[in-house]
């Protein structure tokens, strides 16, 4: 897919791309601060086998919170992500348990097979986080990490985790703290919109959550989609359309009872929204276990396409692509026809 | 382990090119030219510079050995056996199906072996990340690791060497196996690596370059290392000659992967046995 242009309309201004890391966070939004690093401060104070790591992008991981908190237990390790990921194993092989960050590309891309074997083979206790999943930077394709579930879902001893918001981001760092073995965690980072803390909800790991009900569509989401697909499920009140989130930010180990018994319940369209490319995600887990265990509604899959996507503002690359909420929102109109 | 006097560490070198031999003859084929060029640096690491407990491989006090090049395995086992770490008679069960003596070491199969290897250029990296988290828990304990000259040509094996030289890490001691030999072909004509110790030095490292089967020298060149007083990592580059011990596999055509016809493993062994201590 080669890239679209055109010129710019006279009097009409265009979007900017801003930063490579634009905030996802809508105008007015509650945010919450550096949720993942203030989260690694607090754990760390009863675990002092924690340590961070980072290849060069402290920064922009929020793990800079823990490197002043605790700048004996942090390790800079340079831009070079494969001595990034076999250090953490190596520290990890004398009982630490490092918090290893960079950007989910390189971390997916670059040093796959360091992660592959280093981590999840030797089955070390290495927590990797990463900032920019899928769809949330406009600079183009080297940062745009639209396959790294599928990466990582596919690595045994892999726990895959794709939090929503802030609040979700703190309690998953808890979580994967707590959990003994590797695991990938999606960062939202910098502020980070609060939304969850308006349901009552608590992120436990390998746990999908009903966010809300309606007895019309089920939509299964993950990550900052479900934001997205609480926003279109208010916007399709309008129209008298009931919309359910089920929220499942544990890609791996999938919570495949509660995904089940949702989608068992009849008549409803069930929608899997996330932000990744429609291969390999969470789309895919799903459609293959209600396949598999011979449950079969009406099924679609918003994620990203199958391409490398253009560089440009967020707003404009969520509408393009489907997955802002208006978007959603008109996709699901148009299947209900 | 006992300071053993030289003889003894050649006596170790020429049993653990034995096993080597025996096992290379269980699968009738092998990595066995790299194990019998290798033998005199592990008889020094395992009977001279390491200390550990072959009866408690996980012992916390222990020097670590990391083996990044996983092919090597059968050379490792074969020091791992004379070490008593492993059970001699697990020996006829090197390369077979459920066996804890893999072709390729992996961490999680053997007594002894603290890594996966493998997928080249790797274990220095987590040699760098043990000697972090060795440091920080006080550890006077040292990481030994061996890789081979081709694994030089991985960028991430440089990564390594950066890190390893910019945290400081007096801790490690990297022994780099130059035989001259990856798959396809001489390793110098690869990927050009010298001068290999002028870099190393250029890097931060305390470096040597020694002839990896002469055991006296090697085992100068682990004292050194171990006592060199600057707060940098310590590398011994090995010169070493494949096949090393057995003159008909010294001379014949060198590739990585050797066959060796049936009837040539018990010429390997008596020609051991003829070269030993004459």
């Amino acid at each position: 897919m080669k890239p679209v242009f055109s010129p710019p309309t006279p009097g009409k201004p265009r979007l900017t791309t801003s930063a490579m890391i634009a905030s996802i966070a809508a105008e007015g939004q509650a945010t919450k601060p550096a949720p993942f690093g203030h989260a690694l401060v607090a754990l760390a104070e009863s675990r002092p086998d924690i340590v961070g790591m980072t290849a060069d992008l402290s920064k922009y991981t929020d793990l800079h919170i823990f490197a002043k908190a605790y700048p004996d237990r942090f390790y800079q390790m340079g831009m070079a992500e494969q001595i990034l990921f076999g250090a953490a194993s190596g520290l990890a092989s004398e009982g630490f348990t490092p918090f290893a960050t960079t950007y989910a590309v390189f971390a997916s891309r670059r040093a796959y097979d360091f992660i592959h074997q280093t981590i999840a083979e030797e089955d070390r206790d290495v927590k990797i986080v990463c900032a920019l999943p899928g769809l949330t930077s406009g600079y183009g394709p080297s940062h745009q990490a639209a396959e790294d579930l599928a990466l990582f879902r596919a690595m045994p001893n892999m726990v895959v985790v794709d939090p929503c918001d802030a609040l979700d981001t703190e309690q998953a760092t808890a979580a994967i703290a707590a959990h003994k073995g590797p695991a990938y965690m999606r960062l939202l980072r910098g502020n980070v919109p609060l939304v969850l803390d308006a349901y009552d909800y608590r992120f436990e790991l390998g746990k999908a959550k009903l966010l809300r009900e309606g007895r019309e569509v089920l939509v299964i989401a993950s990550g900052i989609l479900t934001m997205r697909a609480l926003e279109a499920a208010k916007l399709l009140e309008a129209d008298k359309i009931g919309v359910a989130v089920l929220h499942c930010p544990t890609i791996k180990p999938l919570d495949v009872a509660t995904i089940e018994a949702e989608a068992r319940r009849s008549g409803r369209l069930v929608v899997v929204a996330e932000n990744h490319t429609e291969i390999g995600g969470l789309g895919e887990a799903v459609a293959r276990h209600l396949m598999t265990a011979g449950v079969h509604p009406t099924f679609r899959h918003i994620a990203l396409p199958d391409a490398f996507m253009a560089a440009g503002a967020l707003p404009t690359l969520h509408d393009r692509y489907g997955i802002s909420a208006e978007a959603i929102g008109a996709s699901i109109k148009g299947w209900l026809g | 382990m006992a300071d053993l006097p030289n003889t003894s560490l050649a006596d170790r070198a020429y049993r653990i090119r034995r096993n080597a031999v025996l096992m290379g003859e269980v699968q009738g084929q092998g990595y066995i030219a790299q194990a019998l060029d290798i033998a005199d640096v592990l008889s020094v690491a395992y009977f001279h510079a390491m200390t550990y407990r072959p009866e408690d491989p996980d012992w916390e006090g222990r020097d670590r050995f990391l083996l990044s090049n996983g092919h090597y395995a059968i050379a490792l086992y074969a020091a791992l056996i004379e070490a008593g770490v492993i059970p001699e008679e697990e020996l006829e069960s090197y390369g077979t199906d459920d066996s804890r003596l893999p072709m390729s070491g992996m961490a999680q199969y053997t007594p002894g072996m603290e890594m996966s290897g493998g997928s080249l250029g790797i274990g220095l990296s987590i040699a760098v990340g043990k000697c972090l988290g060795l440091k920080r828990k006080g550890s006077p304990s040292f990481v030994y690791t061996l890789f081979s000259d081709g694994e030089l040509d991985e960028g991430s094996v440089w990564e390594a060497i950066m890190a390893a030289a910019h945290h400081k890490l007096d801790n490690l001691i990297a022994i780099v196996d130059i035989n001259n030999m990856q798959a396809d072909g001489p390793s110098t004509q690869m990927m050009g690596f010298e001068p290999l110790v002028p870099k190393l030095e250029a890097f931060g490292w305390y470096a040597q370059r020694v002839n990896g089967n002469d055991i006296e020298a090697v085992r100068e060149a682990f004292d050194r290392a171990r006592q060199h007083p600057l707060p940098q990592p310590r590398m011994i580059v090995a010169d070493t000659l494949m096949g090393k011990g057995v003159p008909f596999l010294e001379t014949r055509d060198k590739s990585h992967f050797i066959r060796i016809e049936a009837h040539e493993w018990q010429l390997a062994l008596a020609a051991l046995d003829a070269g030993r201590n004459p």
